[in-house]
């Protein structure tokens, strides 16, 4: 089941990347030879193994709910693109 | 219009903590713009979220109180989506191992009688909350992050609802429910409890039923705007339906938007592409295992919850459903007052128990509520403590005061002017119970007024206007003092003597 390049395509716009039509070709390519090493796990046998939900076999681990001073606003905001002096600027979007 | 309507809702609610899901900033509603945020709800990088126990704690009560089965081992999604809603990019929540699955909540019937039943959960699972876009001018959006990293439960009902009073009435019963629990203040004016309706319609044709395409209405912000919203969105899709004739099978789910002040749905613009959320578990977050102690402790912590209360007061205080109804609905503290006014009057005199609740929540309903409202109180802020009102209502049941003078002595009590004995002293509270005197008094009522007795004998006047007036007329020369109970027995039995005056 190989990955075609609508499939990349599709991919690449989730995750907002603007690809050249010579970068699709590549990447196809790069992608589907990723999933078919991936694959291989597909050859084990894995009747009877639960899903794996996390790497380590450690469970809840909680903080109390104790509250700590927020950043300061200028420091929250020193980062943002573009800002003015309250919030973050963004280019509008409709949801 | 013959159609039946098909409603489920989709409802968020923030949990009542002190810091964020994930992270140590406050929870506040109403501060300037980021000024609640923190390093891991910024999603700056090399941040780790770490999860906040009284939330997971409040989600628990709450998925336990709504009779959900909950998961022995539940993990952490993320939901990818790129929106600036949330600087991650991600939104951390629950895909395939929400902590709870299924349970019901119980919806009251309408005061007539009519409606309510049992509506059935899907799920009910936590997440955190976004930030808050604010749209403004130029081309540019403000965003504000204070919310962001919120816990918030996420509870989707079955499509069970049948009218727009139920979804309405589902709604409140399950904002009562968590305000009794405890796990969140519900405000849907500050965001707290959001709520989004997914409708269609049902129409019976030549023995069939037609579906019409599901629509998900959002911009729901008040509990009138649901009922309103669903009720104009089923009328809307009948004449869609009527006009076009699509169904279920033929168009997609739609999303509108409800305009509050036109009173009308409106479409919204879709997404170009469906939605692709691409879920899978989140690595930053170690799974969590709810034992068989930890369950028991949740439930014991859970108390009595408002369904249980209604018929409590029902069964055991043989109250009304109506007025179980309004005690309960009031929220905790109402029932709360009303309850401790009820046990210390009981604790003056135990007799005719059912009398004495009564008395009390016609108090409770009827004059603090009136009163509280009208001084935007709320109950904790009452000025009359339970017990003195109960002292207040001994001497009402006792018939030391009469009801007409309880009134004036409890608006003196609001208004701070003393001690219900002061009161009762300065006022010259007390009433007229001597019944040769009262006796005497109607005499000289009926001599200076002779027209009432002849109008009572031509038939002029009925035996009850006649008395009713009467009655009015010695309150007025006791000064309001007179046993009401007993001048109505005296003109009962004077009355019943006269010519026309039986009956």
């Amino acid at each position: 089941m190989a990955l075609t390049r609508a499939d990349v395509a599709k991919v690449a716009y989730l995750a907002r990347l603007r690809l050249e039509p010579e970068e699709l070709e590549r990447f196809t390519g790069q992608l589907n030879a990723i999933v078919e090493f991936v694959a291989q796990l597909q050859e084990l046998d894995t009747t009877g193994v639960e899903p794996l939900a996390h790497g380590i076999e450690v469970r809840n681990v909680f903080r109390e709910d104790e509250r700590e001073p927020a950043l300061d606003r200028e420091e929250a905001l020193a980062n943002a693109p573009r800002r003015n002096d309250e919030a973050f600027l963004v280019p509008v979007v409709l949801e | 219009m013959d159609y039946t309507l098909i409603i489920g809702l989709e409802i968020h609610v923030q949990l009542q903590t002190e810091s964020k899901m994930f992270s140590a900033s406050g929870t506040d509603f109403g501060l300037p713009p980021n000024t609640q945020t923190d390093p891991v709800s910024l999603g700056l990088p090399g941040t780790l979220p770490v999860m906040n126990r009284r939330a997971f704690e409040l989600a628990l009560k709450t998925a336990v109180a709504l009779n959900a089965e909950i998961a022995p081992f539940t993990k952490w999604d993320r939901k990818n989506y790129y929106y600036p809603d949330l600087p991650k990019n991600y939104q951390i929540s629950q895909y395939d191992l929400p902590f709870s699955r299924g349970g019901w909540l119980e919806v009251p019937p309408r005061k007539d009688g009519t409606g309510g039943g049992r509506c059935r959960l899907v799920r009910v699972h936590l997440e955190e909350d976004t930030g808050k876009l604010i749209h403004g001018n130029g081309g540019w959006s403000e965003v504000d992050l204070n919310r962001a990293g919120i816990p918030l439960l996420e509870i989707v009902t079955e499509p069970d609802l049948r009218s727009a009073q139920d979804a309405r009435a589902c709604l409140e019963e399950l904002r009562l429910t968590l305000r009794y629990l405890g796990v969140s203040d519900c405000e849907m004016q500050e965001g707290s409890l959001r709520c989004d309706a997914n409708v269609n319609i049902h129409i019976e044709r030549e023995g069939k039923t037609i579906a019409t395409p599901i629509v998900e209405i959002k911009n729901l912000n008040s509990f009138r705007s649901v009922e309103r919203a669903i009720e104009y969105e089923g009328q809307r899709q009948y004449r869609a339906w009527l006009a076009d004739g699509l169904t279920i099978k033929d168009a997609p789910k739609q999303t509108r938007g409800w305009d509050d002040e036109e009173g009308v749905t409106k479409p919204q613009r879709e997404k170009e592409t469906a939605a692709d959320y691409r879920y899978f578990p989140e690595p930053d977050l170690v799974p969590v295992v709810v034992d068989a102690a930890w369950l028991e402790r949740v439930r014991g912590s859970i108390g009595e919850l408002p369904r249980a209360r209604r018929e409590r007061f029902e069964r055991e205080h043989q109250l009304s459903a109506y007025d179980a109804g309004v005690l309960v609905e009031q929220g905790k503290e109402v029932a709360d007052y009303y309850e401790a006014v009820g046990e210390a009057l009981l604790a003056r005199d135990g007799s005719a128990p059912g009398e004495v609740r009564k008395l009390a929540a016609n108090w409770v309903t009827q004059d603090v509520l009136r009163i509280a409202k009208e001084r935007k109180l709320e109950i904790g802020q009452f000025p009359v403590a339970a017990e003195v009102l109960a002292e207040l209502l001994h001497r009402v049941r006792t018939r030391q005061v009469n009801t007409n003078q309880g009134r004036e002595i409890l608006s003196k009590l609001v208004e701070g002017e003393g001690t219900l004995e002061a009161i009762i002293a300065a006022g010259g509270y007390g009433m007229v119970t001597d019944r040769g005197a009262l006796a005497k008094t109607i005499e000289e009522i009926l001599a200076a007024n002779p027209k009432a007795l002849e109008d009572l004998k031509n038939g002029k006047k009925k035996p009850e206007a006649v008395k009713g007036w009467l009655r009015g007329q010695v309150m007025k020369a006791t000064g309001g003092k007179a046993d009401a109970v007993l001048v109505g027995e005296l003109l009962e039995a004077r009355l019943a003597s006269e010519p026309g005056g039986s009956g």
